[in-house]
C-alpha cells in the first residue's frame, strides 16, 4: 500500500493572504481509486486548498507531485491539462451564458480545420444533456442561460462537467450542499464510479453521512493546519462527526446513533457486490438517512 | 421516492417546457432593440424626408458610408465590450495611424504600401500595450485606455510637428493611384453591376449621363466583411466563447481554463486594428492626414455598441448588434440633415436614443433571466 505512487501529492505547503496564514505546512496525497474527504469547519483553509491543487492559487511554500513528478500549476488550465477537474464552490459558472456554453467553458469540442475551425454545437448540446440527464437533470433546452437555472440545477452542471473532463483527479469542494436527497446521493454514485475507474478523489463536505459512507481518508483542516490524517479502518463515524464538529457537540449525538446503525446495515449488505451495484444500493441507504435526519431536524424545532 | 435513479428515456414530452412565442424568442436576442430601432428610424424618415432623395440611390450609399464608417468601429468595441472591456484610445489611435501612413510617405518617401503595412503593426503593438497593461494591472480599462487617449494624440501632434512643422500631412492623392495596398481602402467595387443596373434603366442618371452611383464604396464592404467575421467568431468559434466567458465572468472562467489574459489582450489589439482601417480609409480619401481626425470617435463606437445591445458590464451582446447600432447612427446624422433640420440637434438625439437603449437593453436582460 505504502509503495503506491500518489496521484497527487503536497508537501509542506504554506499559503498566505498578505498576513493571513491561510494553509501551514500541510502535506497530504491522494492515491488513484481512493476518496479523500477534507474535513473542517468554515474558515479552515479547505477551499484554498483545493485552490492551490487546482492551479487557482500558486503555493507561497512547499511543493507539488504529480504521478511523482514535481510539477507547479502557473494557471487552471494547466491543471486541467494534468487531468485534475475541480468543482469550486462558487462553481465557476457565467449566469448569461448557456448551459452547453458553460459546459464546455474552456474545453470546447471543434470540428474542420484552420479559419472553418469552429466548435460542433451538435455534439456539444447533444453531451451537454445527456451529462445532466445522467445526475438526474433533464435539460430543457440547452441554450437556455445559466442565470435561469436554480442553484442546486447549476451545481449539477458544475459537478457533471468535473466528471466529464476530470481524467485523473476529481476534486468537489462542497458539492451536495445546494442538492436535494436524490441528487446528493446521485453525486456520491458519481464519486463511486470515479473511484471506480481509479481515479483520486478529494471531497469536501459537511455532511457526516456524505463523508462517511464514501470516504476512504480523512483529513481534518483546522485553522490553516492539518489536525489529522485518518484511514476509515481506524476511526467510527462518530469520532469523524466529532472532528468535524470540534469534539464539542458529542453530547447531541446519541440520537442520531441509532439511523447510523441502520444505513450502514444496508451498506454493508453491499459491501461483496461490484462497485456500481454497491452505489446504487448507497443511494437507497443514502436517501433513507437522509430522509431520517430531516424527520430529525423538523420533530425538534 | 422509491428509487434514487431517474430515468430519462421514457419521457417523450417535457411538461415543463411552455411553447415560446416567436417574438418572445426574438425580444431574447441582444441585437433585437437595434433592429427594431433601425426600422424605426427608417420609418420615421421614409415619412419626414421621403421626397428630399435621402431613399435614392445616391443617398442611400451616402448614409451607408458614414454608418460603414463608424461600423468598423463599432464591432471591434463590441467584441471588446463583450469581454467587459473599454477601449477609449479608439480615435486618437484613428489620428495616430493615419499620420503612422502619411509621414513616412511625405517626409522619407516610402512607397505608401510599406507605411500602410508599417502602421498596421504599429497599431497592433499600441494594442497589445493597452491589452497587456489593462491585464497586468487590473486597472478598469477605462482608466488605461483614457490615458491612451491623451498619450496617442499627445504623441500624433508631437511627432507631426517635429517632423513636418505642421499638424497636417498633405499630397497623399498622387501616390494611392498606383499603391498595390492603396486600392484596398479606396475607390468603389462593383462599378459593371451598377453600369448594368442604369443599362436595364433600375438605376437614374445625373446630369452628364452617368449612373447616380458607381459602385458600391469600400468602407461599406469592410464593414459588411468585418461585420460577417465577427459574427462567425462570436458563435461558432472557441475564441468567441471565450470572449462572452471572459467579459460574464473572467474569474469563473479563468477557474475553468480559458486564458482571459490572451483573449482580452487580443480584443484590444482588434480595436486598434478597426481604428487603423478607418484611418486608411479616410487618409486615401481626403488625401491628408491630420492630428485632429477621429475626435469622439470612441465615444460614438460606444454609442453605437450600446444601442446595439451590448450590455456595458460585458458577457452579452452581439456583433450584429453593433452593425444595427452604426446604422441608426448614420442614418440619423445623414436624415436630419435630409429633412433640413438644423444637424445641431443630432447630438441631443444620439444622447438621448442612447439612454433609451440602454434602458431598453436593462429591460430587456432581466425579462431575460426570469
Ligand atoms: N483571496 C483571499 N484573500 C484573503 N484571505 C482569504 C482569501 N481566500 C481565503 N482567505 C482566508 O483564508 C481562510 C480560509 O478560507 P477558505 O479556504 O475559504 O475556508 P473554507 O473553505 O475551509 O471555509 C479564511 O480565513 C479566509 O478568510
Ligand atoms: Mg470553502
Amino acid at each position: 500500500m505504502q509503495q503506491k505512487q500518489p496521484l497527487i501529492e503536497l508537501r509542506h505547503v504554506n499559503k498566505y493572504f498578505g498576513n493571513v496564514i491561510a494553509l501551514n505546512d500541510i502535506s497530504l496525497q491522494v492515491n488513484a481509486g481512493e476518496v479523500m474527504c477534507l474535513l473542517g469547519d468554515n474558515g479552515a483553509g479547505k477551499s484554498t486548498l483545493i485552490k492551490t491543487l487546482s492551479g487557482v492559487y500558486k503555493p507561497c511554500q512547499g511543493e507539488m507531485h504529480i504521478a511523482g513528478k514535481r510539477k507547479a500549476f502557473h494557471s487552471p488550465a494547466d491543471a486541467l491539462d494534468n487531468g485534475i477537474a475541480t468543482v469550486f464552490q462558487d462553481l465557476a459558472m457565467v449566469p448569461l451564458m448557456s448551459i452547453t456554453r458553460n459546459f464546455f467553458m474552456g474545453r470546447e469540442p471543434t470540428v474542420g480545420k484552420g479559419i472553418f475551425r469552429r466548435i460542433n454545437w451538435r455534439l456539444a448540446n447533444e453531451v451537454a444533456k445527456e451529462e445532466m440527464a445522467k445526475i438526474g437533470i433533464d435539460v430543457r433546452d440547452p441554450s437556455q442561460p445559466v442565470g435561469t437555472l436554480s442553484g442546486g440545477e447549476r451545481q449539477c452542471i458544475a459537478i457533471a462537467r468535473a466528471v466529464y473532463f476530470g481524467a485523473k483527479v476529481l476534486i468537489l469542494d462542497e458539492p451536495t450542499s445546494a442538492l436535494g436527497v436524490k441528487q446528493a446521493a446521485i453525486v456520491l454514485r458519481y464519486i463511486a464510479q470515479a473511484k471506480a475507474r481509479g481515479l483520486g478523489v478529494i471531497f469536501i463536505t459537511h455532511n457526516v453521512h456524505h463523508a462517511y459512507t464514501i470516504g476512504d481518508v480523512f483529513t481534518i483542516l483546522k485553522r490553516g493546519s492539518c489536525f489529522g490524517m485518518f484511514r476509515k479502518s481506524e476511526v467510527s463515524r462518530e469520532e469523524v462527526l466529532s472532528m468535524m464538529a470540534g469534539g464539542e457537540e458529542m453530547d447531541n449525538l446519541s440520537s442520531e446513533l441509532e439511523e447510523f446503525s441502520r444505513s450502514d446495515a444496508v451498506f454493508a449488505v453491499t459491501q461483496n457486490n461490484t462497485v456500481l451495484e454497491a452505489s446504487a444500493a448507497l443511494e437507497h441507504a443514502m436517501a433513507e438517512a437522509m430522509e431520517q435526519e430531516f424527520k430529525l431536524v423538523s420533530s425538534h424545532s | 421516492m422509491s428509487t434514487g435513479i431517474v430515468s430519462v428515456e421514457n419521457k417523450t414530452h417535457d411538461e415543463r417546457l411552455r411553447q415560446q412565442h416567436l417574438l418572445k424568442k426574438a425580444l431574447h436576442r441582444p441585437e433585437f432593440g437595434a433592429v427594431a430601432g433601425a426600422l424605426l428610424v427608417f420609418g420615421f424618415f421614409g415619412v419626414f424626408a421621403n421626397d428630399s432623395g435621402m431613399f435614392s440611390a445616391a443617398g442611400i450609399i451616402n448614409f451607408l458610408e458614414v454608418s460603414a464608417q463608424l461600423g468598423i468601429l463599432a464591432i471591434a468595441a463590441a467584441m471588446l465590450m463583450i469581454a467587459g472591456e473599454f477601449d477609449l484610445s479608439i480615435g486618437s489611435m484613428i489620428a495616430f495611424a493615419g499620420l503612422v501612413v502619411a509621414i513616412p510617405v511625405a517626409v522619407w518617401d516610402w512607397p505608401l504600401w510599406i507605411s500602410i503595412v508599417f502602421a498596421f503593426i504599429t497599431a497592433l503593438g499600441i494594442g497589445f500595450i493597452n491589452g497587456y497593461l489593462v491585464v497586468k494591472t487590473k486597472l478598469p480599462s477605462f482608466i488605461v485606455t483614457l490615458a491612451f487617449l491623451f498619450i496617442l494624440r499627445g504623441l500624433a501632434i508631437g511627432f507631426t510637428r517635429l517632423l513636418t512643422g505642421r499638424t497636417q500631412v498633405g499630397g497623399l492623392k498622387e501616390v494611392t493611384e498606383n499603391d498595390v495596398l492603396a486600392g484596398l481602402f479606396s475607390g468603389e467595387v462593383g462599378q459593371s453591376f451598377f453600369t448594368w443596373l442604369t443599362e436595364i434603366g433600375w438605376l437614374d442618371t445625373n446630369f452628364a449621363g452617368q449612373p447616380m452611383v458607381t459602385g458600391i464604396p469600400v468602407s461599406i464592404v469592410w464593414w459588411l466583411v468585418i461585420a460577417a467575421i465577427a459574427t462567425w467568431v462570436l458563435l461558432m468559434t472557441r475564441f468567441g466563447n471565450w470572449i462572452f466567458a471572459c467579459g460574464g465572468d473572467a474569474n469563473a472562467a479563468r477557474n475553468v481554463g480559458v486564458p482571459v489574459a490572451r483573449v482580452k489582450i487580443t480584443l484590444f489589439m482588434m480595436t486598434a486594428l478597426a481604428a487603423t482601417v478607418f484611418a486608411c480609409l479616410q487618409v486615401m480619401d481626403a488625401g491628408s492626414a491630420d492630428t485632429n481626425r477621429g475626435l469622439l470617435k470612441e465615444f460614438e463606437a460606444i454609442i453605437a455598441v450600446v444601442v446595439g445591445g451590448v450590455l456595458l458590464t460585458g458577457g452579452y451582446g452581439s456583433a450584429i448588434g453593433a452593425v444595427f447600432g452604426a446604422l441608426i447612427f448614420g442614418t440619423v446624422q445623414m436624415g436630419i440633415f435630409y429633412t433640413g433640420v438644423n444637424t445641431d440637434w443630432f447630438k441631443v438625439f444620439m444622447g438621448g436614443m442612447m439612454l433609451l437603449a440602454v434602458m431598453f437593453n436593462n429591460y430587456v436582460r432581466k425579462k431575460c433571466l426570469i
